[in-house]
């Protein structure tokens, strides 16, 4: 009886509201594209901007007219990176979400598997590979980064053998090892990498500088489709925040489902680091920030923690492109970090452990 | 009897490597039946909930749901069919009592629809019925212990289950809500023809409230029939160990 929340507190509004806010976050997507795409060194117009995608995509001409060099700029290269934000941004806060929900832990992060050291280890072998063979248009820094991140959850997911009573401590502990010994990898080739130590750590800053179109047409799919399978198991991602046991006698075939999300989850980071290196905090972040506005039921966090996560890359991104290309990572903690202390010390919703 | 017995266990046996924690257990519920299943800490009682609510199988032995082997029968008719009530759980965001109560519709709602009027209205019948209503916007985990176990005792509730099993329903309440407790379960019984099993450590409330007691110790079942029979000073002294004249049972026992 501390607070008189009642039916004033988040989870009393919830319900109604999600729409609304889903209709806001389309919107505000929409803006960000368009600033996105606009803004940088050569600024391009919003209406040049709209009139540019709504060309090439739908064969659209809304009588604005423009030059060939805004159209590669617009095209060729802000289009995809804006887009590329915020797919990664997306499957970034749902797998946070997830791995939130299905760990029990608020502190939880799409990297709790070691994918983030996965995909920087392979990155890093990569980079220092004296051979640079071409694997499609992805990329060998990006394949291997892509391949060291799921081997990385793969191996944690069989050694934490994440069943059986106390199974998600030493899930998490597991994860917590591999991931050191990754580390200690990778520590091991930055020491030895000479000259190509600075491409190794702006993949640990993490940057969408990577993004093309071939590179997003390989990565939407797979995290497109992970989020869509994560939404559509959201009810047994709620029943499970009960426990296992709970979750058992509701029916919940929890060891099957458990599998399944975390494959899915993972599948959605690493896709997304393969190509922006290792973003932080989307997905710690963002679905704390939406479970605040519509309450903790995994139905409605997942989709907007999407629309959330995928506004906030982008916009990040177009700051650090702005403040003379910084890392996104480092935008991202620096503006985004101490917002959340600041929610946090207005809320004291008490994250208990 | 095991013909007409709406859950059962027959010859169940459970043993963690050498250690037998249930030994050839023969248990049969009739449709209906309200029971409780008392014994010291360690006689297997939860073990015994746990067989026959399906979270462990016997070897040997078979668990029985509705003449079935429960082994064979889809998770969410197990779920539809017995409802247990969740071990008071830390959530790790904030939640809404009505957001956890709902939660015991997941074996009803479809996969994708989510919860329908007659989930609300199940919902709602169960904070009712738990005294509850009041709680419904507040965060699960500003709530008392005592609150939190009635809230899950309402997500058991809202599964709307023909049977409802109970490990120590009363452990964090005070005197007035464990016998509100117990007259609701007297009630789901007796008005809706729920099957009640609840594991209960209170023999008085167990006595009171139950026409029949099944008495577990070390692994069996020692003695199975109304509390005046099961629970007479005797065997208080022998399973209990503690002397009869502590234990006042509202019952005249032999």
């Amino acid at each position: 009886m501390t607070r008189a929340k009642g039916a004033t507190g988040p989870a009393g509004r919830a319900r109604g509201r999600p729409a609304l806010v889903a209709a806001l976050g389309g919107t505000l997507l929409v803006v960000i594209l368009v600033l996105g795409v606009g803004l940088g060194t050569v600024q391009i117009g919003p209406l040049e901007t709209i009139g540019v995608v709504l060309w090439r995509a739908l064969g659209l001409d809304i009588g604005v007219t423009w030059t060939p060099a805004t159209e590669t700029i617009v095209w060729e290269l802000r289009l995809p990176r804006v887009l590329t934000a915020m797919v990664i941004g997306a499957g970034l806060a749902v797998a946070g979400a997830t791995f939130q929900g299905l760990l029990r832990n608020p502190l939880a992060d799409p990297f709790v598997l070691g994918t983030a050291s996965g995909a920087a280890l392979g990155a890093a072998i990569a980079i220092l590979l004296p051979v640079n063979i071409v694997l499609v248009a992805f990329g060998l820094l990006h394949t291997l980064a892509f391949a060291g991140a799921l081997l990385s959850a793969w191996v944690v997911f069989r050694l934490g053998g994440a069943g059986g009573p106390g199974g998600l401590t030493r899930l998490l502990l597991t994860g917590y090892a591999v991931a050191s010994i990754l580390a200690a990898l990778l520590t091991m080739a930055m020491y030895v990498s000479g000259s190509d130590l600075r491409q190794i750590f702006a993949f640990l800053l993490g940057g969408l500088g990577g993004s093309s179109w071939p590179r997003l047409a390989v990565a939407a799919p797979l995290i497109a489709g992970s989020c869509l399978l994560i939404v559509l198991r959201a009810r047994a991602l709620d029943g499970m925040l009960l426990g296992d046991t709970a979750a058992r006698h509701l029916g919940i075939d929890v060891g099957r489902e458990r599998g399944i999300l975390l494959a899915l989850a993972s599948m959605a980071t690493a896709a997304g680091v393969a190509i922006s290196g290792l973003i932080g905090f989307v997905g710690l972040v963002v679905p704390h920030l939406v479970r605040l506005v519509v309450g903790p039921a995994a139905r409605r966090v997942l989709p907007i923690s999407a629309i959330a996560g995928a506004a906030l890359l982008a916009a990040a991104d177009v700051v650090a492109r702005l403040a003379g290309d910084v890392p996104v990572g480092v935008v991202m903690a620096l503006l985004g970090a101490p917002f959340f202390l600041f929610l946090l010390q207005r809320t004291r919703t008490g994250y208990e452990l | 009897m095991t013909a007409t017995a709406i859950l059962a266990a027959e010859g169940v046996t459970i043993a963690y490597g050498e250690r037998r924690i249930l030994a050839d257990v023969d248990l049969a519920i009739a449709a209906g039946e309200r029971v409780a299943l008392v014994g010291p800490n360690g006689a297997g009682k939860s073990t015994l909930l746990r067989a026959l609510t399906g979270l462990l199988s016997p070897r040997p032995g078979v668990v029985r749901l509705c003449g079935d082997p429960i082994g064979d029968v889809d998770r969410k008719a197990v779920a539809r069919t017995i409802a247990v009530v969740p071990e008071l759980a830390q959530l790790p965001f904030e939640m809404a009592v009505r957001e956890v109560v709902a939660l015991g519709r997941l074996p009803h709602e479809p996969p994708l629809s989510g919860l329908r009027p007659a989930d609300h209205a199940a919902v709602d019948a169960a904070l009712e019925r738990v005294g509850i209503t009041g709680l419904g916007h507040r965060d699960v985990r500003e709530l008392s212990m005592g609150e939190r176990q009635l809230v899950f005792i309402a997500v058991a509730v809202a599964q709307s289950a023909p049977i409802l099993v109970l490990d120590e329903p009363t452990a964090h309440l005070d005197i007035r809500h464990q016998v509100e407790v117990m007259q609701l379960l007297v009630d789901l019984n007796e008005r809706d023809g729920t099957t009640i099993l609840a594991v209960l450590h209170d023999l008085a409330l167990a006595a009171h409230f139950f026409g029949r007691v099944v008495v577990m110790a070390e692994g069996r079942i020692v003695a199975d029939g109304p509390p005046a029979s099961t629970l007479d000073g005797p065997r208080i002294l022998s399973v209990f160990g503690v002397d009869p004249a502590l234990v006042r049972l509202p019952v005249a026992t032999a």
